[in-house]
């Protein structure tokens, strides 16, 4: 692929190769030409540019079309060594090879050139369409927290008198509920655009696992609709040499996307285990998991399961992969034994020998 | 200890206005500016007791005005700005900001950061009992107490305690403390300063997995409230 691309970019390279071929096959049929007889180099020097048509721009096919049909005549038809034609026939046979190559080498071109336009259409269509789904989503993901603030405080101002004192604090909730939700949905974005562009620098420092987790527990609270999050510290664990805050946020998108995804009062569990060179982050759910068929497209950028609740961009799963990604790492997803979700994050950690570090 | 005088340096209105509401309803008298230049003129002519700067101002970035006004003004300067990366945060830090706030902020948060800030700038002369909640600490003896019961700390415990509860409510970064008490900083020793962290926890804190007293700001330092 990547030779076949450096012969694509230099044109010069093309008219060698081109020139160079049928040069080169002349001469072998040239040794060979008391026993393969000259109507057979015929159709083997058609056959080398049938492939360079394939391969290479227009005007080096043609040349080498046309170099090869006069090769042929000066080398191949009686008599040899010059360009005169003897019989009536080998003129026809002449005049057909000199059509038959260089139609070949149009033709051949045209069609790989219709063939990328049409490729190009394609992409620019799939383009198109996840821009539409990602203006869809967004400007539903976006409109509705702000629709909430504006509404909430219009209310506030012009009906003051009549709310209750009730009513009020919840309106007042609702756009502490629509900020957080916008300042979330932003966050997305930005990491997204950060991964898009290749601008993660990893800041790696030693860190203590449990305190992540428990950071990420603390901060999914909030969202938790009577969800149970269970970790088991586990004492005496080294450090480990990664960047929290995008560990952080691999393991808070996985935990909001549980949170969000599964009913009321479900369980999510996370569990940790290392190898001597890896993190393994196991975050498992007792929802009701995910279609096997769509299985795999759940790390895809925008993609939402059909017929999922509203709420989400369909970002914080391919966020987390690709900052997973960052770190060496993958995310894998199957259906647990219970039926629920179960995220394994692998990151690469080198970890520390805890004890060199215990106590003076 | 109120009617302290807060200048606010930032150029977007509606801050400025939350931020003037918000300080004056805590009976803070408050002073505005919009451009760095116009908040440095201020600081010289009214010299008040705490600034609030924006790093993404228009005429020149915060940082350096954080930079000239630190060659004079010696109070406290609390960062509030958009900027939320580690680098932004630490550069902030060791340029001499007291404190640092991302926005979205919560002004409870805010409010807090304040009363901490102007305690230590304010108290140039320790006291020297702090305690908050469950703890006590003396630093004339030297002891530690969670609920009246002497803690036995070793020494390089008791000095990290004591350094973060002298600036009780401020961020130290990992690099300060890492000088301070050790005598290096390079970042790649944080593993101490973690496990020594640890160790304080398990014995300072009701729960150590959730502590309330020695809080990480993730990637740039340690806490103590």
């Amino acid at each position: 692929m990547e030779s076949y691309k450096n012969i694509n970019e230099s044109k010069g390279l093309q008219y060698f190769i081109g020139i160079g071929s049928i040069l080169f096959i002349s001469f072998i049929c040239y040794l060979f030409i008391d026993i393969i007889g000259y109507h057979v180099v015929a159709l083997l020097l058609l056959l080398v540019v049938s492939i360079l048509a394939m391969f290479f721009k227009i005007l080096p096919v043609v040349i080498a079309a046309v170099l090869s049909a006069l090769i042929w005549n000066f080398l191949f038809i009686q008599p040899r060594l010059t360009f005169k034609i003897s019989t009536p026939e080998d003129a026809l046979l002449f005049l057909m090879y000199f059509v038959i190559a260089v139609m070949n080498a149009v033709f051949t071109t045209k069609i790989r050139k219709a063939e990328a336009t049409s490729r190009k259409r394609k992409e620019r269509e799939k383009t198109i369409q996840l821009y539409n789904t990602l203006f869809n989503s967004l400007s539903h993901e976006l409109k509705t927290p702000i629709a909430a603030i504006i509404g909430s405080v219009d209310t506030l101002k012009e009906s003051a008198e009549k709310l209750s004192v009730d009513n009020k604090s919840e309106l007042y909730n609702e756009i502490e509920i629509a900020g957080n939700r916008l300042n979330r949905q932003v966050k997305n974005l930005l990491n997204m655009s950060r991964l898009e562009s290749d601008s993660i620098h990893l800041q790696l420092n030693w860190y203590d696992v449990n305190e992540i987790v428990y950071n990420v527990i603390d901060n999914n609270k909030i969202d938790c609709n009577q969800h149970q999050i269970i970790y088991q510290p586990q004492d005496s664990l080294p450090l480990f040499l990664f960047d929290a805050t995008l560990v952080e946020q691999i393991l808070h998108n996985i935990v909001h996307n549980a949170i969000q995804y599964t009913p009321k009062g479900s369980k999510i569990e996370i569990k940790f285990f290392n190898t001597s060179e890896a993190c393994i982050f196991e975050i498992s759910d007792n929802g009701k998991g995910f279609p096997e068929e769509n299985m795999e497209r759940v790390f895809e950028k925008f993609y939402r399961l059909p017929n999922s609740a509203t709420g989400g961009t369909g970002l914080g799963l391919s966020i987390a992969q690709g900052f997973a990604e960052a770190h060496n790492g993958k995310i894998k997803v199957r259906n647990g034994s219970n039926g629920g979700a179960q995220f394994t994050v692998t990151i690469q950690a080198k970890m520390t020998d805890p004890k060199n570090y215990q106590n003076e | 200890m109120n009617n302290a005088e807060i200048l606010v340096i930032d150029d977007e209105p509606q801050i400025r206005k939350l931020l003037k509401i918000t300080l004056e309803s805590n009976d803070y008298k408050v002073v505005l500016a919009e451009t760095g230049t116009e908040g440095v003129h201020l600081v010289a002519n009214h010299t008040p007791d705490l600034v609030i700067l924006d790093l993404g101002l228009p005429d020149k970035s915060g940082h350096l005005v954080l930079k000239d006004l630190r060659e004079w003004y010696d109070k406290s300067i609390i960062i509030l700005s958009v900027q939320d990366s580690e680098a932004d945060i630490i550069k902030a830090l060791d340029n001499g900001a007291t404190d640092y706030l991302t926005k979205p902020f919560r002004t409870g948060e805010l409010l807090a950061r304040i009363r901490a800030s102007l305690r230590i700038t304010q108290n140039t002369d320790l006291q020297p009992i702090i305690a908050t909640g469950d703890l006590e600490i003396d630093l004339s003896s030297r002891m530690v107490k969670r609920n009246d019961t002497p803690v036995k700390l070793t020494a390089t415990e008791y000095n990290l305690v004591a350094l973060l509860a002298k600036n009780q409510g401020r961020v130290l970064t990992h690099q300060f403390l890492l000088k301070e008490i050790w005598g290096f900083g390079s970042q790649n020793e944080t593993q101490y300063l973690r496990v020594f962290i640890a160790q304080l926890r398990k014995k300072l804190e009701e729960n150590p997995n959730s502590p309330v007293h020695i809080i990480t700001e993730s990637g740039v330092g340690y806490r103590f409230v």
